[in-house]
This record gives C-alpha cells, sequence and structure tokens, in this order.
C-alpha cells in the first residue's frame, strides 16, 4: 500500500469517527451536568462537574435491576438465536431441499412487519401462556427479529467455505458432530462473531415489545429509561447518564467478539 | 450445484418453529382483526375487504407513503457506499482494528429513545454541540421550524446511527477473503479499482444483500427516532409510514383499520424487499458469469 493512499484512508477514517463519536461525547458531557446547566448554557465540558446522576442510577434497585434484566433476557435471546440459527443456515448454504428458497426468504419476511403490529397479539398469546413479566417471553419476542437476521448473516459466512472442506473431512472419517464443532465451526467465527454482536445489539435497544411485555419482575433498561420524561419535565441529565451506561456492556461484548469478526477465513488453518 | 437432500430440513426445523411461535401466531390475529369490526372485545362484525379499500383510498397514506420511499431510498444511497468505504478504509490487524471496531460500534448500542433525545438536544442551536457549530458557521439551522432541516437531521441521524451496521457486516466479509486472491492480483498487477471490483466486491456480495435488505426495511418502519425527536413535524414533514400507522391505531383506537393498514403495509415492505433481493441476485449472477468468461 502506497503512502497516499493509506494517508486519505487514515484522514477518511478519522474524520468518520468524529462525526460518530461527536453525539456520544455531547451524551458523555450531559450526564455529568446538572439539568440546569445543560438547558442553561453550552458549554464543551461541564462547569460544574456532578456525578449526582450516576449515583441516582447506582442506588435506585428499580434503575440497576433494569440493566440486569436487560441483560439475562438479551443472553437468552442471543443463545437461542445462534443454537437455532447455526444447523438451519448450514443446511441453506449445503443443501437442496423442497422449498429452501422460498423459507429462506421468508425468514426475512418476519422481519418486515413493524413491532407495533405485534403488540397487541403478543400481549394476548403471553397472557394465555402465562408468561408476561417474565425474562423468557422478551427474549421469545425477540426471536421475530433475531432468528432470520442470524441465519442470514450465517448462510452469508457458510457460503464462502468451499465445500471440498466437508467432503474431504466426511472421507477423513470425521462424524458429522465432530467435522461441525471442530472443523466448520473455527472456520466460521467471524460470521458467529458478527452474528451473536447483531442480536445482542437489535434485542438490546428494542423498546417496544419489551415495555408492552413487562411491567415489574423483568422490567427493562430501556422501559425504565421512559420514566424520566415526566410532568415535571425532562431529566435529562439522568437519561444521559442512563443512556452512557447502555453503551457499556455492548461495548464489552464487541471487545470480546473483535477477533472474530477481525480475524477471518484467513487466519484460519485450512 | 447444491446435493439435494430433504432430510436437511430437520436442520431448519427448529427454526421455523420458533419463528411460526413468535411471528406466524401474532400476524394471523392481526389477519383475524383486519376483516372485522370490532366494536367491544364480544362484539364483532364480519366486514371484509372494507377496510382494505378504506385504507387504500387514504390520501394522506399516499403522502407518508412517498414521504417514507424518498427516505428510505435517500438512507440506502448514503449508508452503503459510506459503509463500504469505512469497511475499506478501517485497519485490519493489531490494536488499532480492535479500537476503531468499538468506536466504531458505538452508536449501535444506544437504545432507540435515546438517540432522538440525544439529537434533539445535539442539534438545538442554543445548547447542544451540531446547533450550535452550524450557527457559529451562520447556517440558518433549526429542525424544529424548518422542514427541510427536520428531514436532513432525521436522515443525518439514521446515517450516524445505521451506517456501522453496513461497514461492520462489510469489514468482517472483507476479512474473510482469502490472502491467497490478493497475491494472484498483485502478480497480475491489478490497479486498486480492479481489485476492489473483481475480488472485494463480488466476495462481499453476500453481506451487501443482507446490509441493503436490512437497512430498507428497518429504515421503512423507523419509528422511535424520528418520534422523539421531531414528533413528525413541522407539519408532517417527517411523519413516515409506522408513526402515522400508530396515529391511527392509537388515536383512533380502531383495530379493524389499524390492521389492515398493517397487512398492506407489510405487503408493500414484502414487494420492494423481493424486488430488492432479486434484482441484487440477479447482478450477482450476471458478475460470476461475466467473471468465469474472463
Amino acid at each position: 500500500m502506497n503512502e497516499a493512499r493509506l494517508r486519505w484512508r487514515t484522514l477518511f477514517l478519522v474524520a468518520y469517527l468524529i462525526f460518530a463519536l461527536l453525539p456520544i461525547y455531547w451524551m458523555v458531557n450531559m450526564s455529568f451536568k446538572t439539568n440546569e446547566e445543560i438547558l442553561a448554557s453550552f458549554s464543551l465540558l461541564p462547569r460544574q462537574f456532578t456525578l449526582a446522576n450516576y449515583a441516582t442510577i447506582f442506588t435506585d434497585a428499580s434503575w440497576y435491576s433494569g440493566y440486569i434484566n436487560s441483560l439475562i433476557y438479551v443472553a437468552i435471546n442471543m443463545a437461542i438465536s445462534i443454537a437455532v440459527a447455526l444447523p438451519a443456515a448450514y443446511a441453506f448454504s449445503r443443501y437442496s431441499f423442497l422449498g429452501d428458497k422460498h423459507v429462506f426468504f421468508w425468514l426475512l419476511t418476519n422481519r418486515m412487519t413493524p413491532p407495533a403490529v405485534f403488540l397487541l397479539p403478543f400481549f394476548q398469546l403471553y397472557t394465555t401462556l402465562g408468561l408476561m413479566d417474565t425474562h423468557i417471553a422478551v427474549a421469545l419476542a425477540h426471536l421475530v427479529f433475531n432468528v432470520p437476521l442470524a441465519v442470514w448473516i450465517l448462510e452469508g459466512f457458510m457460503s464462502g467455505i468451499p465445500r471440498e472442506i466437508d467432503e474431504t473431512a466426511y472421507i477423513d472419517g470425521y462424524s458429522f458432530p465432530r467435522f461441525f464443532f471442530t472443523i466448520f465451526l473455527p472456520l466460521i467465527k467471524s460470521g458467529v462473531g458478527v452474528a451473536a454482536f447483531f442480536c445482542f445489539m437489535f434485542s438490546w435497544v428494542e423498546l417496544l415489545l419489551a415495555r408492552t411485555l413487562t411491567s415489574v419482575d423483568a422490567k427493562p433498561i430501556v422501559s425504565v429509561m421512559t420514566r424520566t420524561v415526566s410532568a415535571s419535565g425532562m431529566d435529562w441529565a439522568v437519561l444521559a447518564a442512563a443512556g452512557t451506561l447502555t453503551i457499556l456492556p455492548g461495548a464489552v461484548v464487541i471487545w470480546f467478539v473483535r477477533h472474530y469478526i477481525a480475524k477471518g477465513f484467513a487466519m484460519g488453518r485450512v | 450445484m447444491k446435493p439435494i437432500n430433504q432430510k436437511a430440513w430437520w436442520l431448519v426445523l427448529p427454526v421455523v418453529i420458533c419463528v411460526a411461535f413468535s411471528a406466524v401466531l401474532p400476524l394471523m390475529t392481526v389477519v383475524n382483526y383486519s376483516v372485522q369490526d370490532i366494536i367491544s372485545p364480544e362484539r364483532r362484525v364480519f366486514v371484509g375487504t372494507e377496510w382494505f379499500a378504506a385504507v387504500m383510498r387514504d390520501e394522506e397514506l399516499h403522502a407518508a407513503l412517498w414521504r417514507q420511499l424518498t427516505f428510505s431510498l435517500a438512507v440506502l444511497a448514503v449508508e452503503i457506499p459510506l459503509g463500504i468505504a469505512l469497511a475499506l478504509s478501517m485497519p485490519a490487524r493489531g490494536w488499532q482494528a480492535s479500537l476503531v471496531l468499538v468506536l466504531v460500534a458505538l452508536s449501535l448500542l444506544i437504545p432507540w429513545n435515546v438517540v432522538g433525545t440525544i439529537w434533539q438536544i445535539y442539534g438545538r442551536a442554543d445548547i447542544g454541540l451540531l446547533g450550535a457549530a452550524l450557527a457559529w458557521l451562520g447556517v440558518d439551522y433549526s429542525y424544529t421550524g424548518d422542514a427541510t432541516d427536520a428531514w436532513i437531521t432525521v436522515l443525518a441521524m439514521d446515517v450516524w446511527h445505521w451506517t456501522p451496521l453496513v461497514a461492520l457486516l462489510c469489514y468482517a466479509g472483507l476479512r474473510s477473503i482469502p490472502d491467497a486472491y490478493y497475491q494472484a492480483a498483485r502478480i497480475d498487477g491489478a490497479s486498486r479499482f480492479a481489485v476492489f471490483r473483481y475480488i472485494q466486491l463480488p466476495k462481499l456480495r453476500g453481506v451487501l444483500m443482507i446490509a441493503v435488505l436490512l437497512r430498507f426495511m428497518d429504515s421503512f418502519m423507523i419509528y422511535t427516532e424520528p418520534f422523539v425527536l421531531t414528533g413528525g413535524g413541522p407539519g408532517n414533514a417527517t411523519t413516515f409510514l409506522s408513526q402515522y400507522l400508530t396515529q391511527k391505531a392509537v388515536g383512533q383506537f380502531d383495530l379493524g383499520p389499524a390492521a389492515a393498514f398493517s397487512l398492506i403495509y407489510f405487503l408493500i415492505i414484502l414487494l420492494l424487499c423481493f424486488i430488492l433481493y432479486n434484482w441484487m441476485q440477479r447482478v450477482g449472477t450476471a458478475d460470476r458469469e461475466g467473471a468465469g468468461h474472463e
């Protein structure tokens, strides 16, 4: 790679990162201010630096349990999504079967309905099943958009792996499960990393369904946050602090899967 | 060609059961509502296609639909090229790669209602960074007063929020191209553009298809962010389809027409995605055949 191109590339990247990080900087900035300061004046750094907003969240059980509830249902959802999507994606990428193309596209169509449409039916369904206000209810509801996504992403990565690898493994006497877990899965690590991250992300930030299906015991953080809007006006500062804290778990997740995303097929020992 | 194996259905079955439980059952309930006039839970009248006809004639719906189409196409036109460019310029290895990956992904992790709220402050000329910067540059900008400004702000917010999705998918796709391809290109003396056009772009086809379809359908259903930021205004410059749907459903408490609206909405997205999907597949196949002849 020559020097000039590298410089342009870096310049573009830095320009994008500035565009991407400024709103986040503003949120973090707001989270250390008081409400009066946020609304009264423009300042690049908090003049009266305060941790009171964070203290509000960490000392109030209804706030921090929101984070725990969200993490529980997101984890359940991620586990189910990846577990059911892996074999299905393998089937779609390796075999022809009756109706394969139609089923593949049909899966994605389930993402095409605005969540608002599902609110009432979900409410009725989960009330009938006695699952209201449980973590499993939200995790199941979020399967609607995460399972199709995981299947599509994984199928894309699996199709990039030549079929000869499967055949060689079978000739060498590998059983299907052993081949799948010891040879195939390491090859599509990056795909699993991306799929897991997206499942986490979409489930973590979804508000409408999570709010409708929970009331007390499983109330997620996105729903607790809407409390900051009240008759006495917005509590901007606490909302900004809560928003800053919602980024952290996701940042940890992406930190863990970063190697799977960055090291793809090229690093696999084939 | 892939071998035919009907037993592969057993591998797909768990997915079908999961999705059927959490999507098909609720959708059927919506279909059921759409053909009835629900006066109270006990008193329902079958009305056939009456709601569908009423929805189709709705002038405001047509306006919202056009606004939505323009917005979604603008989203694709900006986010897809920007996402590809970003993926190409992200470092491939080392700590820089990890750092950039995390920084790029941050905006995806903010709950949607917070995204709208943050931009609400961020865009204000008196107390927000963006608004203040624009005012300092002498731009007359107000996302609450001017329809164009509001529309551009919603678009900028969407680009800020969702370009990382395209970038991450493309980045992972790029990383899975074997080094041998690049070595071969180097030996052939291929230009940078040729490498992009004949190696990287075809290899990205799978992830790009996902990115385009996802961004299209999700932007077509955009709700929370513009609702929080502009409330659909000024006027109804940023009232997109799902907000119009919610206004109808909640404002009038009318399950039947809202359900009919939902189904038409769903069919529109389905049709457009189907066209996009087939078009992208055809382009991809033509590409591969073209490459085969070279």
